[in-house]
């Protein structure tokens, strides 16, 4: 019983990062029609800047803010340098390119920093604190999960309370209405482009303190877990990442906490195929069949 | 019959409020019932000329308008009338921009727009009500309507814009909080309509309003229109089927066959022309 309080913890500090990390996935499918495959590369390219902003200034806070501005910097990058040159022809032209950027981020990042996975410090304790004799929370996850629904609600604001969500929104749901009214829509791409990304990087800059280190290769799993989370969620739907990564969090905490941790990526593939042959649309989407 | 000054009047060749009683004695009560509330009154951008010069667009292939001239005068309401298929839709789509021009000119407000993006055209006062209602589904009524107005407003003037169009359209305020698609078509059509004046365009460009509608939706719009000509001097090209609606409230009727103008006069000699509305407009 004590465990299971302590696995599902640890779980939804966990699914709050895939949260994260699948609401940036839901940020760019929502603004361009396209399932970033890049976001993981992305994401750990801004960590990577992170490390070094840490190493150079001794302070974990700069090299958090610098992971959020060199991940909306991808973000700019990646669309403007080459997604916004993909047809629309066929939803998998999006998916193929986005597998060229990390294959290239990965090269250049191995051929920079080496394959060796560096250690990153947390900037709070990652051993759990004991109430009543039942280690419940590390310190750290606290902070992963204070930070994630931060941020979560600071973007529900964005989206529904200012004009800029407002468009951004408008643009994603309907662009030619919405260019028809003045809206620049090529600019709203953008800026969800960017947004996402940021976000990507957070989360990816949260996960690697809790894994084994950083190396070019270490939002890999992020990335399938995160895109389970979407599937399951909804592409078009961010409360269905929130849920769906808490969910997902927990259910890899509990599989590993008792099958092993060598299952838990296995329990995650059942439950994305399970969720693609049962309902292809995402447990919080409009039935409505996916074409990508 | 206002209590306006009238924006310029080189347009107004025409007796306004000739025209506008015979339309009120040709609708239905609903038009005579819609007073002009506050949002049609007060200080706005008067109406621009618009003026389409030889143009010819269409999607690649054989061109769907042919060498059209066009000209619609500052303040007046011209109707585009003509049979499916004779081009209505595609000029409005190339005036906005979302089609291209193969050649040919539009001028607006004096201002040649080849080059000028659609987003700069719609800013510049060109607004455009898409065929279908174009409401965005995903957003709810007052979400749509702020969206319409947050090129031109912000902040507590929007609101007040907003209200206004509220004013305008009272079966819209009633279901400010609901999505887009919950709507009926006639509340769809006022919410289309309201978007796009809510930004004071100087020159609206509507395609088939009346599309699908009861009569009596119809005869709102319809009224709408001719209020924001005669109270605000806006400029309106109405691309309609319903001829008789529009030619009720129109100054002026271009007729389109298979992209061509094949008949361009005063509304009231089109009304009168059975030949004409025989060879093409089908009654």
């Amino acid at each position: 019983m004590d465990r299971l309080l302590f696995l599902l913890a640890t779980g939804l500090a966990r699914g709050a990062i895939f949260a994260l990390f699948a609401l940036a996935l839901v940020l760019i499918w929502r603004a361009a029609r396209v399932v970033n495959f890049a976001q993981g590369a992305m994401a750990v390219v801004a960590t990577y800047v992170a490390f070094a902003v840490t190493g150079l200034t001794g302070s974990y806070w700069i090299g958090l803010a610098s992971a959020l501005v060199a991940g909306g910097l991808m973000g700019f990058i990646v669309e403007r340098g080459v997604m916004r040159f993909a047809t629309h022809a066929s939803p998998l032209s999006g998916v193929i390119i986005a597998i060229g950027v990390v294959m290239v981020l990965q090269s250049a990042l191995g051929i920079a920093f080496g394959p060796n996975a560096r250690p990153m410090e947390a900037p709070f304790p990652e051993t759990p604190i004991v109430i009543g004799g039942v280690p419940v929370l590390s310190p750290y996850d606290l902070f992963v999960l204070i930070v994630a629904i931060g941020l979560m609600g600071i973007l529900a604001l964005l989206f529904t309370r200012t004009s800029l969500g407002l468009q951004l929104r408008a643009s994603a749901f309907a662009p030619e209405v919405s260019r028809l009214l003045g809206v620049r829509v090529a600019r709203m791409v953008t800026a969800g482009w960017v947004l996402a990304s940021a976000v990507g990087a957070l989360a990816a800059l949260l996960l690697v303190p809790t894994e084994l280190g950083l190396n070019p290769h270490s939002a890999d799993m992020l990335f399938v877990s995160a895109f389970t989370v979407a599937v399951v969620g909804g592409l078009d739907s961010p409360p269905g990442a929130l849920i769906g990564g808490l969910a997902v969090g927990v259910l890899i905490s509990l599989v590993t906490g008792y099958l092993g941790a060598t299952v838990a990526p296995i329990a995650v593939l059942v439950l994305l195929v399970g969720v693609l042959l049962v309902r292809p649309g995402g447990l919080f989407a409009a039935a409505e069949a996916r074409t990508a | 019959m206002s209590t306006q000054p009238q924006p310029q009047s080189q347009s107004q060749s025409e007796p306004r409020s000739r025209s506008g009683a015979e339309a009120a004695a040709q609708v239905t009560p609903a038009a005579a019932q819609l007073t002009p509330p506050a949002a049609v009154r007060g200080p706005h951008r008067a109406g621009a000329e618009l003026h389409l010069d030889g143009l010819t667009a269409g999607y690649g292939g054989a061109p769907v308008l042919r060498g059209v001239d066009v000209r619609v005068p500052a303040g007046s309401i011209v109707a585009l009338l003509g049979a499916n298929g004779a081009g209505k839709t595609t000029l409005l789509r190339t005036v906005s921009g979302l089609m291209p021009a193969a050649s040919g000119r539009i001028v607006f407000d004096g201002e040649d727009l080849a080059g000028v993006s659609v987003e700069n055209r719609a800013r510049a006062g060109l607004a455009q009500v898409p065929e279908g209602r174009s409401v965005v589904a995903e957003l709810t009524v007052d979400e749509n309507l702020r969206l319409g107005g947050l090129q031109r407003f912000r902040g507590r003037r929007l609101t007040t814009a907003v209200d206004g169009i509220y004013d305008l359209f009272e079966p819209l305020a009633r279901r400010r909080r609901a999505a887009g698609h919950q709507l009926s078509g006639g509340e769809r059509q006022m919410l289309a309509l309201g978007r796009a004046i809510i930004a004071e365009p100087r020159v609206l460009l509507l395609d088939e309003p009346s599309l699908g509608l009861a009569p009596r939706v119809v005869a709102q719009i319809m009224a709408v229109l001719r209020t924001l000509r005669d109270e605000r001097g806006l400029t309106v090209l109405l691309a309609e089927q319903n001829v008789t609606s529009a030619l009720a409230i129109a100054d002026h009727g271009v007729v389109l066959n298979l992209g061509e103008v094949v008949a361009d006069r005063p509304a009231r000699d089109l009304r009168t022309d059975s030949a004409l509305r025989h060879a093409y407009l089908g009654f």
